[in-house]
């Protein structure tokens, strides 16, 4: 089988990627993809460590991240689209302020 | 030719596949292509975890992401609009050499660390890893969903009343407020 370290090093890398989109994009809707693939890399850690440890627990865990991020998902995006309406911009640097 | 050379061929292919959709979420111009991307890696994610034996997850990963969040992602996507090129302006000047060479810096950090040091992946692996302790079937995950986790299990059917209720509320505009 593959070693535990090849699982956790691809999800270094995808947390990696998704971390440089958060710094590097300004589209809301591009940074919160690349939230989604920073959980995605935790999710896949966490499965490989459950196997690895023999321990169900794991993927218990990556079940609730997947239902905590489709809500989080749901909210976001919906606040997104408020603040498009708002402002007609999706762009974090056009968003200097916390007033509506 | 074993068990172990199917399972790092799809490894390597699903890996690769992964990386390359994670790249054009950040590279692509249009956020069309970056969700198309998305699609790619949380599929190819999926397939990792079968290889791993997590079928349960794997399912409710291409059910509940590639399913409902992409099609809620290009709804949004179509409601917003793709048209609108990024802007280049700087707002805080030099913040990107800075970031760089801190990001740089823990990059290197942590590659030295994990290529030279005496670093365990997982510290108290087991020695022979149990294919059956790991089965991740509907039956072996639901067993401690609904014991040791059966008051989070509730907390999140909560959680998702109240999410789809505050999207409804946010989804209200009124634009004249007296």
């Amino acid at each position: 089988m593959v070693p535990v370290g090849w699982y956790m090093a691809l999800a270094a890398a995808l947390f990696l990627i998704g971390a440089l989109g958060m710094l590097l994009r300004r589209n809301a809707l591009v940074m919160f993809m690349c939230i989604e693939l920073m959980l995605n890399a935790v999710n896949l850690t966490l499965i490989s460590a459950g196997r690895a440890m023999n321990d169900l627990n794991g993927q218990v865990a990556v079940f609730f991240i997947l239902v905590v991020a489709a809500a989080e998902v749901v909210v976001g995006l919906a606040i997104i689209v408020a603040i498009f309406r708002r402002r007609a911009t999706a762009s974090v640097d056009e968003l200097s302020e916390l007033r509506g | 030719m074993g068990k172990r050379m199917v399972e790092t061929v799809i490894f390597v292919i699903a890996a690769l596949a992964a990386l390359a959709g994670a790249v054009t979420v950040v590279l692509a111009r249009n956020p069309i292509y970056s969700a198309v991307g998305l699609l790619g890696t949380l599929f190819s994610v999926a397939i990792l975890y079968v290889v791993q034996l997590a079928h349960l997850v794997a399912a409710v990963q291409v059910i509940v992401y590639a399913g409902a969040v992409m099609t809620l992602f290009l709804f949004v996507i179509m409601l917003i609009g793709v048209d609108k090129e990024e802007k280049r302006v700087e707002p805080l000047p030099r913040q990107r050499l800075w970031v760089g060479i801190l990001a740089g810096a823990v990059i290197l950090f942590a590659a030295g660390v994990a290529l030279f040091g005496e670093f365990v992946w997982v510290p108290a692996a087991a020695t022979a890893i149990d294919q059956e302790a790991t089965n991740g079937t509907i039956q072996a995950v639901a067993e401690p969903l609904f014991t040791d986790w059966v008051l989070a299990f509730e907390a999140t059917a909560l959680l998702l009343t109240i999410g789809a209720a505050g999207a409804v509320v946010l989804a209200q505009f009124k634009r004249k407020r007296a």
